[in-house]
């Protein structure tokens, strides 16, 4: 039955976008009948998944009369695509919600209509990814997705960069199909149906299931923005508009994590390796990403950067998972997944909080450079207390939700020191970690010093103001969902035990309720938010009462400074960025310094992202002038390709 | 009952207890140049006298200045409270409580970071850079460290895995790996409480300090605040260190309660030393410093693996 309604909802989000292209284009009638009716799907939605008792771990299949001739249209929910459900819905709606603010269709009369015809079809898209139960139908979703992924990032196609990003988007997400093509083509021969998910693939010989690992892997990879398959994923964020960016950040990378879960429970029993692997690409990703966040200067690929961070956690959780299946430790699965998925939907909340915010400030400030802003919180307060949250909570701090799942991905990984000896290795993790979490950490507080506090550095930052309540709105619900999973952890553990329970393919699985007491977080998080209320009722008096004496900073003496003259966020991380000079690989330009009286020298650097600007760019150039010789079958006749079709079907005729 | 007395004891240690170790420093850099130096308790004189005064506040900064060391006393008083400072266990203790702790020194440091940019001073900014970077070094060290603890003890709190780390037997190989990271955390400390060789606590020059340039703007009972995390911060993890180099035993309750006191005294008594000995490392050479103390507690997660 909920199946049924989760079919509807789907459909109802594709169509949304469709009457507004009926309206007249400077009409904004249309933009409000989208967002009714994504609001009211992803409500009907939500509530289908949350208050419905779902089968537990036995998946629902419906199977409807109409079969086509590459099979029948085969839906199934379980618990695990309940979990990846959730934020979709939310982050839809509450995107439309944002949009009718930020892209209003008045101002936007060329591309307001496109932008949500995609946003409906791309929503409902993911919801049927999510659902598919037969690999055409997954494959056919995915395009969709993918598809109106690759228009929703070139909504301003006009700009050279937005096409520039929307190619390196296509080109990867084209690799991306092609891969996962191959594997389910394989998938197919070796399991003999095109059903999903298999669960107990069994007597496959280990090059075929080595090869299914991969292809998935990468398949997968290029989705979830993995390193080094991240490339399209800085720019296209950073040039799409900002609630786009917090749906394909939110929410379109989890359908990567989401098929990487499927894929390494298909044999029932994944190889060690599958876990080594996993893990050891989380925290290359974990890693090299966040160091990369810390460079930029640009507040949107900041956060797209810190974005493969956490995809990369993500990664080494679910990779602890799967080392847990194959050493038999349940509670490794248990606290590796458990963090995996909580991450998963902890991510899906701050971090389109923080897209939402960074489309405050570009709305206001018309810039995406965070050194031309600052002093931006005595001006748009609003935004700055909602992206100071969400900074905080994407930087694992107590008590938000961030907390929770890290403190989960942590202790799995601390247990790895007891029980099997296999894999005493994995506690190096730790460290790393702990490493990843510290430079998080200066990532955040850069990002919203630079931009927020301090005096302002431009004219446009100092005459920014708070955007519209359509905008604000959605940003304090994210807000809210974050403080309230970082102090009531126990709300949702129920759904994610029954998540692990459904991924578990033995049915062993050991409830986090079991490890972990969660109300000592909540018992925590209490005395925090006490001090933080008691903090802002004194800090409310000081204000009333003015006792303080209010003068300019200490300036040692200086006579004239200058808004301009305040440490920057470049400033901010120069140390870690000699440090880490060889990971960053930037281009630096040092000023050139002559004789007893130099002239004027210019000093110029900047960060593009290393392994697009020194590796993708340049072999794929190679690759091109290679293929270029392959022109010559392409003449433009439209005959010859006739005959090119002919050819092909008689030898596949043939070869049968 | 005993736990009753342990818990209570524990509270108030942790409130009243820190600012006497920064006295014991002050003193003990004092006879060691030759001074009389000022009297043990004067740190807690001066923060009464803070308290009184009036705060003189930036008009560049928002609300996050005055938030920011109120954040910090919160934060660094309720991770102490999971540390055991004696023989008994902390007042709060649970599974997971070592990344609690952790990550609530690391929400101090977001405020106080944020609030040195808010001034807009380029100093502060300067100091928070620091600040930033070297917890890049040190949170790897303390995790390490951490990591020797769980693997000895088995048990995931700080209390569980503390306490038994002092009953490892001198000269086995556990032993030596707690030596290491002994060390290792001995260097932390240094770092996360801004002592000489990591930091200057004393200079007046704002260019070549750390924790005391973030708070150059503070005033009043802000600055009090501040200076009071800070001796909270360096009582846990002079505690944190004790239970790791001391020997103690359970049954003798008394005997390890003074044990841990005059442990304390003398942890403040070779920082003081350190501080008299040692210059002030370049900033350049702090991240090396700190890389190695996570080398001391990698060999000593190697040793016992």
């Amino acid at each position: 039955m909920n199946l049924l309604i989760l079919i509807m909802t789907a459909i109802g989000l594709i169509c949304s976008g469709v009457p507004g292209l009926f309206y007249h284009r400077r009409s904004a009638t249309g933009q409000h009948v989208a967002m009714a009716i994504n609001v009211v799907a992803s409500a009907v939605g939500m509530a289908a998944v949350l208050f419905h008792d779902i089968p537990r771990v036995a998946a629902e299949g419906w199977h409807p009369v109409c079969s086509l001739p590459i099979g029948k249209l085969a839906l199934s929910l379980d618990d695990m695509s309940a979990w990846f459900l959730l934020p979709i819905f939310f982050i839809s709606a509450l995107g439309s919600v944002y949009g009718l603010g930020y892209w209003p269709q008045r101002k936007h009369p060329v591309d307001g209509r496109k932008l949500r015809l995609f946003w409906g079809l791309m929503s409902g898209a993911m919801v049927l990814v999510v659902l598919a139960a037969n690999s055409v139908w997954f494959l056919i979703a995915w395009e969709i997705m993918a598809l109106s992924g690759y228009f929703l990032l070139t909504t301003e196609d006009g700009r050279p960069e937005v096409r520039q990003s929307g190619w390196v988007y296509f080109i990867a997400t084209h690799l991306a199909t092609l891969c996962l093509i191959v594997f389910f083509v394989m998938l197919r021969i070796y399991s003999g149906s095109f059903h999903l998910w298999p669960r107990a693939l069994v007597g496959l010989p280990v090059g075929v299931l080595t090869a299914l690992f991969l292809l998935g892997l990468i398949g997968f990879g290029f989705k979830a923005g993995l390193v080094p398959l991240h490339v399209w994923l800085p720019a296209g964020h950073a040039n799409a508009p900002s609630h786009v960016s917090a749906l394909f950040s939110g929410v379109m990378l989890n359908m990567g994590i989401y098929g990487i879960m499927r894929l390494v429970v298909m044999t029932g029993n994944p190889p060690l390796w599958w876990g080594v692997v996993l893990i050891s690409v989380g925290m290359l990703s974990a890693f090299s990403a966040i160091t990369w966040a810390m460079a930029q200067r640009d507040f949107k690929r900041l956060l797209a950067y810190s974005s493969i961070e956490n995809i990369g956690i993500i990664t080494t959780g679910l990779g602890l998972a799967v080392l847990g299946l194959s050493v038999d430790q349940p509670i490794w699965v248990a606290l590796g997944l458990g963090g995996a998925l909580l991450h998963t939907l902890n991510h899906s909340l701050f971090k389109p909080l923080l897209f939402m915010g960074a489309g405050g400030m570009i709305h206001s400030a018309k810039t995406r450079d965070m050194e031309s802003l600052g002093g931006l919180a005595a001006r748009m307060p609003a935004v700055f207390c909602v992206m100071l949250l969400g900074s905080a909570a994407i930087a694992a701090l107590p008590p938000l939700n961030g907390f929770v799942s890290e403190m989960l991905i942590y202790l799995g990984f601390f247990q790895t020191l007891h029980g099997s000896a296999a894999a005493t290795w994995a506690a190096w993790v730790v460290p790393a970690l702990a490493l990843v979490g510290a430079v998080a950490l200066m990532t955040f507080v850069k990002l919203t010093a630079t931009c927020f506090v301090g005096q302002p550095r431009s004219a446009a930052a100092a005459g920014a103001h708070d955007p519209a309540a359509t905008m604000l709105w959605p940003m304090i619900l994210l807000a809210a969902a974050c403080v309230l999973v970082g102090a009531f952890p126990v709300l949702l553990v129920g759904l994610l035990d029954h998540a692990i329970a459904a991924w578990v393919p033995s049915h062993r699985s050991i409830p986090l309720v079991s490890i972990i007491n969660f109300w000592w977080l909540t018992a925590l998080a209490l005395p925090l938010m006490i001090c933080a209320a008691g903090i802002a009722w004194w800090i409310h008096r000081c204000r009333r009462s003015v006792p303080e004496t209010i003068i300019g900073t200490w300036d040692c003496g200086y006579a004239a400074p200058s808004g301009r003259m305040q440490y920057t966020g470049s400033s901010l991380m120069q140390t870690m960025a000699v440090i880490f000079r060889r990971i960053l690989w930037r281009h630096e330009q040092p000023p050139e310094v002559h004789g007893i009286f130099p002239r004027p020298a210019d000093y110029a650097c900047n960060t593009p992202d290393p392994l697009l600007d020194r590796v993708a760019e340049p072999v794929l150039k190679k690759v091109g002038q290679i293929l270029e010789s392959a022109r010559i079958l392409q003449s433009g006749s439209a005959q010859l390709y006739m005959v090119y079709i002919l050819l092909i079907l008689l030898i596949l005729l043939m070869t049968r | 009952m005993t736990t009753f007395i342990g818990i209570s004891l524990q509270a108030v240690l942790l409130t009243l207890l820190p600012p006497l170790l920064l006295g014991i420093i002050n003193k003990t850099k004092a006879g060691f140049v030759g001074r009389r130096g000022p009297p043990v308790l004067q740190v807690y004189y001066d923060l009464l006298r803070l308290v009184k005064k009036n705060v003189v506040i930036s008009s560049t900064t928002t609300w996050v200045f005055l938030a920011a060391p109120l954040v910090s006393v919160a934060s660094v008083v309720l991770a102490g409270l999971m540390v055991p400072l004696g023989p008994t266990a902390a007042p709060i203790h649970f599974k997971g409580d070592l990344i609690m702790f952790a990550y609530l020194l690391a929400l101090g440091r977001f405020f106080t970071t944020l609030a040195a940019l808010d001034t807009g001073s380029s100093f502060e900014g300067m100091g928070a850079a620091r600040e930033l970077t070297f917890a890049c070094f040190s949170e790897p060290a303390l995790f390490l460290a951490l990591l020797v603890l769980v693997k000895l003890s088995g048990a995931l709190s700080l209390s569980a895995m503390l306490l038994p780390a002092s009953h490892v037997r001198i000269g086995s190989t556990a032993s030596a790996a707690l030596v290491l990271i002994a060390v290792s955390l001995f260097v932390v400390l240094l770092a996360e409480t801004s002592r000489i060789p990591v930091d200057d606590p004393n200079t007046h020059l704002e260019l070549t300090m750390i924790h005391e340039v973030m708070v150059l703007d503070n005033s009043g009972p802000l600055l009090g605040a501040q200076i009071y995390a800070s001796s909270v911060k360096l009582l846990i993890l002079a505690a944190f260190l004790l239970h790791v180099v001391l020997p103690l035993k359970p049954a003798l309750v008394g005997r390890d309660w003074g044990l841990m006191l005059v442990g304390l005294v003398a942890v403040a008594g070779i920082i003081g030393a350190v501080e008299s000995l040692m210059a002030r490392l370049q900033m350049r050479f702090v991240p090396t410093l700190l890389v190695a103390a996570c080398l001391f507690s990698g060999f000593g997660f190697l040793l016992i693996l």
